[in-house]
């Protein structure tokens, strides 16, 4: 039993069953999936858990590569949501070149979302160096680029905001023909397949970890620190990628100063809540990314109560503040101090007895 | 009790929850000396300067100043008193000016007159000789300037006894002898000065009494000219001189074949820790080892060689051919490995499991998209907590939760399983109990017997004359001399590391 509460990943779950009970408690209708049809005469599902795998996927996927960031580097990118409007920014531009209501779409979706990929690593790959050769503290490190990025979005289009009619684009954001489950949850669990995969069959995890955990050390053991630093800030530059392609999928089109907004913020908030150390080393990839569908649980529990959106952050704050509490190292053993006194007064008297 | 004292302590005792680290020391500076206060790593120089400055409270002891006696109980207090120090690393505020540094914390006026501050800052920068302005911004002065503006501003403070805390160690020989000017001058005035260096020639130049501590307790003190630098260095590692001369060797060094290709070759090696260019070589099956005093640059002569700091010069050949090493992962890959002297900040990898941290030099060099298999990395792990029977609940406990001497088998264990032709051991007995110690010295010569070539430091000459063959000795970072055979005894190695007129 105390296994199971010291396991690092019970945390995320004990919460998400938490929020679970809630609902099916105060009403269970919160579990009801319904098969419909969307507006393009598609069979969809929905329900509340099909918003949540839908909409926690960005989030799940951000919060794989910002887990890599904070074991390697101690420290976190909050440069994610503008570089996110860069990246869907990018892949509009290619798809419609400079004609912002295009009929027919310039290049193939693929090509965009390469072309989108590459200009989102070469940020990550900046931040990296910012943060691997130059030392400078990550959070300080990104700054930058979350004060720069949402007007580099803009200007990559000439703050103009493009939109695509072919179906075909939505369908990364939205529903494929034909299939009920909401592609970006498909496209979430490719992401964790290949971080599992890579976990497996590469030393990165390994690696992240012995840098993060003792960088002098990794060095004498022949590891390169600078380069598994910035290659955490490249791969979480590629996480941005994908989440952006979800992202402007979604609408067919941008908001530079909307879209992603605050998302670095929940990508960090979902690593702590996952127990892994803000401040490096070992890490848990998949408490990580239950801990972003905890999240978006939260959220979505709170719309399911009309909670009005402006307020939601509030109420989400005091949420927060108690699952993180819960997950302090000392306030977890002042319980267990004070679980075992209490049991201990209880032989005590039984002894008097 | 000397009339002429400046400053006395007499039996000072300080203690920390396990150690003592001053036990009845009596300490006296007079009037216009510079007096060298020496000792090895943890002999209670710092503990006994902290007490001095107020840093720590002493438990037992007095302190008299002048005469009369006094008490001290924070920085403040001996600032008051007249006690200044000047740390090896430079407390002042780089960005501001070399007056304000001067006058910082000193003036209770809320409004500063600048002027009469700068004019008095120049007037003492130039009568000290320093070549600084009072305007110019510290940061810009080199740390030899910077060094002397924080003398000046405890001269200027009319410090009575100033305190000099390894000042010279990132100094080059020239702001070395414009230190010693300063020093001699604030002599003339009657300033006392104490000295805590480790450079045994920088104390024969300048100082005039030397006060010997070893394992926080007093040796003794003398007068410069009645104690020879061999001497000296027997006081300071506290090996009698004519007790142990007769120790033998018991190492099978002299079986080593010396006649073919060394394993490892270097020629003029440096690097940017400051070592002065060196030679090295190393046979099949050979143990030898580096030797000197703390600081004297051993250990960064074979951090040079496996690449662990900057090299600036010189080549390396392993078995004839030159090699090229810039980075640790070279090294590794021509068979080398290393154990650091600082187990904690250079060895373990505190979070990560035992078998994490003993598969991990292996795993890096076979390469990053090849991890051993969960079978594999149990098998090697088990393998080598059983031969050197390392003490875990599990080989998934963190490291950081085993004891110091269990740690350092698990590094040991990590360089092993990579099986090197050439073992590079920095202090490995360092901190570790006398079972393990040993162990670990058996195992050396094992290794060496089976050709394995080895490279072994550590603070105990006793314990580098039982497994080494040939000893290099250092001092002050250059090479001085290499023992072997008949020459190693304890006597002949503390006279070659004295050096000088011994």
């Amino acid at each position: 039993m105390s296994k199971i509460f010291k396991n690092q990943i019970f945390i995320p779950v004990a919460a998400l069953l938490l929020l679970m009970l809630f609902n099916l408690v105060i009403d269970p209708s919160f579990f009801k999936i319904s098969m419909g049809v969307n507006s393009a005469g598609n069979p969809v599902l929905s329900g509340y858990l099909i918003t949540i795998i839908n909409n926690g996927s960005e989030l799940a996927i951000l919060a794989i590569g910002m887990t890599l960031v904070t074991a390697a580097s101690g420290g976190q990118d909050i440069s994610v949501g503008a570089a996110i409007a860069i990246a869907g920014s990018t892949m509009l531009r290619v798809l419609c070149g400079t004609n912002t209501r295009p009929d027919t779409l310039r290049t193939p979706i693929f090509v965009a979302f390469i072309v989108g990929c590459l200009v989102a690593m070469a940020f990550g790959a900046f931040n990296g160096v910012l943060v691997s050769i130059f030392k400078i503290q990550p959070m300080v490190a990104t700054l930058i680029l979350y004060t720069a990025g949402r007007s580099i979005a803009a200007w990559i289009n000439n703050n103009e905001l493009p939109i695509i009619s072919d179906p075909k684009f939505g369908y990364y954001g939205g529903f494929i023909p034909g299939i009920p489950i909401p592609t970006p949850f498909f496209i979430a669990m490719g992401c964790v397949v290949i971080i599992a995969l890579v976990l497996k069959f590469t030393n990165l995890g390994l690696y992240t970890q012995a840098v993060g955990i003792n960088e002098s050390s990794s060095r004498l053991n022949g590891i390169n620190p600078v380069f598994i630093k910035w290659l955490t800030f490249v791969i979480l530059g590629a996480c941005v990628a994908v989440a952006a392609l979800i992202k402007v999928s979604r609408l067919s089109s941008i908001n530079y100063s909307v879209i992603a907004k605050d998302i670095e913020m929940d990508a960090i908030l979902a690593v702590a809540l996952g127990g892994n150390a803000l401040s490096g080393g070992k890490f848990n990839m998949a408490a990580s990314i239950i801990g972003a569908f905890v999240i978006q649980t939260l959220t979505t529990t709170l719309f399911k109560y009309n909670v009005p959106s402006d307020a939601l952050p509030a109420y989400k704050a005091i949420v927060v503040i108690a699952l993180v509490v819960f997950s302090a190292p000392t306030f977890r053993d002042a319980v267990s101090k004070f679980v075992k006194n209490i049991k201990g007064g209880k032989s005590k008297e039984v002894a008097h007895v | 009790m000397d009339n002429n004292a400046l400053l006395s302590l007499r039996g000072i005792y300080k203690s920390f929850p396990g150690v003592k680290a001053l036990q009845d020391v009596d300490f006296t500076l007079r009037k216009g000396e510079i007096h060298a206060l020496m000792g090895e790593n943890g002999a209670g120089k710092s503990t006994l300067i902290k007490v001095l400055t107020g840093v720590y409270t002493k438990d037992e002891g007095e302190i008299s100043l002048e005469g009369s006696d006094v008490i001290i109980r924070s920085p403040e207090d001996a600032q008051h008193a007249g006690i200044s120090t000047v740390y090896q690393e430079i407390t002042l505020c780089p960005n501001l000016s070399v007056a304000e540094n001067m006058y910082i914390g000193r003036s209770d006026d809320i409004i500063q007159n600048w002027k009469a501050m700068n004019a008095g800052a120049d007037k003492m920068l130039k009568s000290l000789d320093i070549p600084a302005k009072a305007t110019q911004q510290l940061g810009s002065c080199s740390i030899a300037v910077q060094q002397m503006v924080a003398i000046a501003r405890a001269v200027d403070m009319d410090c009575k006894v100033l305190i000099l805390d390894e000042p010279t160690s990132s100094l080059d020989d020239n702001e070395v002898q414009k230190l010693f000017g300063l020093m001699r001058e604030l002599k003339a005035r009657g300033v006392g000065i104490i000295f805590v260096t480790h450079f045994l020639d920088q104390v024969y130049e300048v100082c005039d009494r030397i006060t010997v501590l070893r394992d926080g307790k007093l040796v003794g003190e003398y007068e410069i000219k009645d104690l020879p630098r061999v001497q000296l260095v027997s006081k300071m590692l506290g090996e009698e001189l004519d007790d142990l001369s007769d120790i033998k060797s018991e190492s099978t060094g002299s079986s080593v074949d010396t006649s073919g290709e060394p394993v490892i070759e270097a020629e003029g090696l440096s690097s940017t820790e400051g070592i002065r260019p060196f030679d090295f070589n190393i046979h099949k099956g050979e143990v030898n080892g580096f030797t000197g005093l703390l600081g004297s640059g051993r250990s960064e002569c074979v951090r040079a060689i496996f690449g662990a700091d900057r090299v600036v010069s010189g080549t390396v050949k392993k078995n004839g051919k030159t090699i090229k090493i810039s980075k640790p992962i070279d090294a590794m890959k021509n068979g080398i490995g290393y154990l650091p002297e600082d187990r904690k900040v250079d060895g373990i990898i505190g979070d990560l499991s035992v078998k994490e941290n003993i598969i991990l030099a292996l795993q890096v060099m076979k390469g990053f998209f090849k991890p051993f298999t969960k079978a594999e990395a149990n098998a090697f792990a088990d393998e080598y907590i059983k031969a050197l029977s390392i003490k875990t609940a599990s080989a998934d406990t963190p490291i950081k939760s085993l004891s110091g001497g269990n740690q350092q088998k698990c590094i040991l264990a990590r360089w092993l399983l990579t099986h090197p032709d050439y073992l590079i051991l920095d202090e490995p007995t360092r901190g570790i109990d006398v079972g393990t110690k040993v162990d670990i010295q058996k195992l050396v010569l094992k290794l060496a017997s089976e050709g394995m070539s080895i490279t072994f430091i550590s603070s105990e000459t006793d314990e580098m004359l039982r497994t080494c063959s040939r000893l290099i000795v250092m001092r002050d970072r250059k090479v001085v001399g290499e023992l072997k055979g008949e020459d190693l005894t304890q006597n002949k190695i503390m006279s070659t590391i004295a050096g000088g007129e011994a």
